[in-house]
């Protein structure tokens, strides 16, 4: 089997390589995880202003940016889906957006657990929060359109050009939202003066974002083999992997 | 291209003329729903002028939505839709002269009934007529990305709940800048900077919002 840049685009390829692969990603998810938690919870200092509340931080911001990341990634890969016809694009962009709504979700959620303690409130209509939420709000009309068209290529389609619409339009939201925050002035709170950060923060920070990288991996990829499984349910390679062989066929070579 | 955009808006006028009370509904709904604010709220003038732009401009767009699955779902029933399309002309006007069409019907009546309904909420002329240039400027946006979720939903069980909840994030910021406009009137400021990121934001809808309703039908009907 020669190896070349398209060769794991086929399903029954990408199948046997994501199942190869999802046990060192678990692996690695749980080894940062600890690290990072150890570090975040442990060994990084008190905040001066903000006690031990700010601990969440390590949680909250490697969500974020994880959401915001796999909105584009899940937009991309949409798009290669449905541009070059691409059947496992579009499955792999199907399985992240779960994924993505899942960090949104966790970064709204924690970031309310920050707000509690150090603002006396869970929800502040600041330009972030108010983009995060909307971007939990094009992922879940992302995921509503593909579950809602029973056909197949029509949901990836569909989908796809929703994600691409919802990419570009997310910068004019953001600038939209910060400058009806700035005209409002409602919140008082500003997030931007970001303090000094202690080495040993940033580190516990970056150890915590690969481990969600790591993570965002392995499920994406367990819920891409399930999708490949579902729809190639016809095809003869599932068929010998339902029928006990360990060893898929390569789809032709 | 402007021959298939100009028959297409005459067929569409024509069809709401015959069927007025049906082209008439979200504008019913809209009177309805503002109507209802000062009641959940409270009639105290100082809190209605305050919150007045906001609710006409949310109310305004839902009503805009409510129409929307209307937009293509008949012709898509009838098969016509199909004919359009198969027929050689663009995609693009065929999508923009549905989204003008839609306009007509719903965003421009709003426009000119939003004004009366300000003066129920005690808003000042000025504000008034802030308000009827945001939704004029506004409007049209809203009638754009509606005929996109239309066609990104056309023909699905949950269509037009599903189209709300794909559209109203993307209509924010008009929302934002439309509000704004009369906010900013009302403070004694100038309206301007919004009513030209409003028209930018028009423009580029304008451009690119037909252009992807023309890629969601031809995916909704191969």
């Amino acid at each position: 089997m020669s190896l070349r840049l398209f060769t794991f685009a086929a399903p029954a390829r990408f199948y046997a390589l994501a199942g190869a692969l999802i046990p060192w990603l678990w692996a690695a998810t749980a080894l940062l995880a600890a690290a990072g938690l150890y570090i975040g919870f442990f060994v990084a200092p008190t905040d001066a202003t903000q006690g031990e509340s700010y601990r969440i931080i390590f949680i909250h911001v490697p969500a974020a940016w994880m959401s915001m990341v796999l909105y584009l990634v899940m937009a991309f890969w949409a798009a290669i889906g449905w541009a070059f016809n691409a059947r496992l694009a579009s499955m792999v962009a199907r399985a992240l957006a779960p994924t993505g709504a899942m960090f949104t979700f966790v970064a709204l959620w924690t970031g309310a657990f920050w707000g509690k303690p150090t603002w006396g409130t869970w929800w502040v209509w600041d330009a972030r929060l108010t983009s995060e939420l909307i971007l939990l709000f094009l992922y879940l009309g992302y995921i509503a359109l593909i579950n809602a068209i029973d056909d197949v290529r029509r949901a990836d389609h569909a989908g796809a050009l929703l994600a691409v619409v919802g990419a570009v339009n997310v910068p004019i939201i953001y600038f939209s939202v910060k400058w009806w925050n700035t005209l409002h002035q409602g919140a008082t709170i500003s997030m931007t003066a970001a303090p000094k950060m202690a080495s040993t923060m940033l580190t516990a920070m970056l150890l915590m974002t690969l481990a969600f990288w790591a993570y965002a991996f392995a499920v994406v990829f367990m819920r891409t083999r399930a999708i490949v499984l579902e729809r190639e349910q016809h095809t003869d390679w599932v068929g010998a992997l339902a029928h006990g062989k360990q060893q898929p066929q390569g789809a032709g070579s | 291209m402007t021959g298939v955009f100009r028959s297409i808006v005459a067929r569409d006028l024509r069809l709401a003329a015959r069927r007025r009370i049906e082209a008439l509904l979200p504008i019913a709904f809209f009177v309805v729903a503002v109507s209802l604010y000062p009641l959940g709220v409270g009639p105290e003038p100082q809190t209605l002028r305050q919150i007045a732009p906001g609710i006409v401009w949310v109310c305004a767009l839902l009503a805009a939505m409510l129409s929307l699955p209307q937009l293509y779902g008949g012709d898509f029933a009838d098969g016509s839709l199909e004919q359009m399309l198969l027929s050689g002309e663009s995609g693009f006007s065929i999508a923009a002269a549905k989204a003008l069409s839609h306009w007509v019907v719903t965003g421009l009546p709003l426009v000119v009934a939003a004004p009366a309904f300000g003066l129920l909420f005690d808003l000042s002329g000025a504000a008034l007529l802030a308000l009827a240039l945001s939704l004029l400027l506004g409007t049209p946006i809203l009638s754009l990305l509606g005929g996109l979720g239309a066609a990104l939903t056309l023909g699905l069980r949950s269509g037009g709940v599903l189209l709300i909840l794909l559209i109203l994030p993307l209509c924010i910021p008009a929302l934002i800048f439309g509000t704004g406009a009369v906010g900013a009137v009302e403070s004694g400021l100038s309206p301007r900077a919004h009513y030209s990121l409003l028209g930018a934001l028009l423009i580029a809808t304008g451009l690119l919002a037909p252009l992807a309703t023309a890629a969601a039908l031809r995916i909704a009907l191969e």
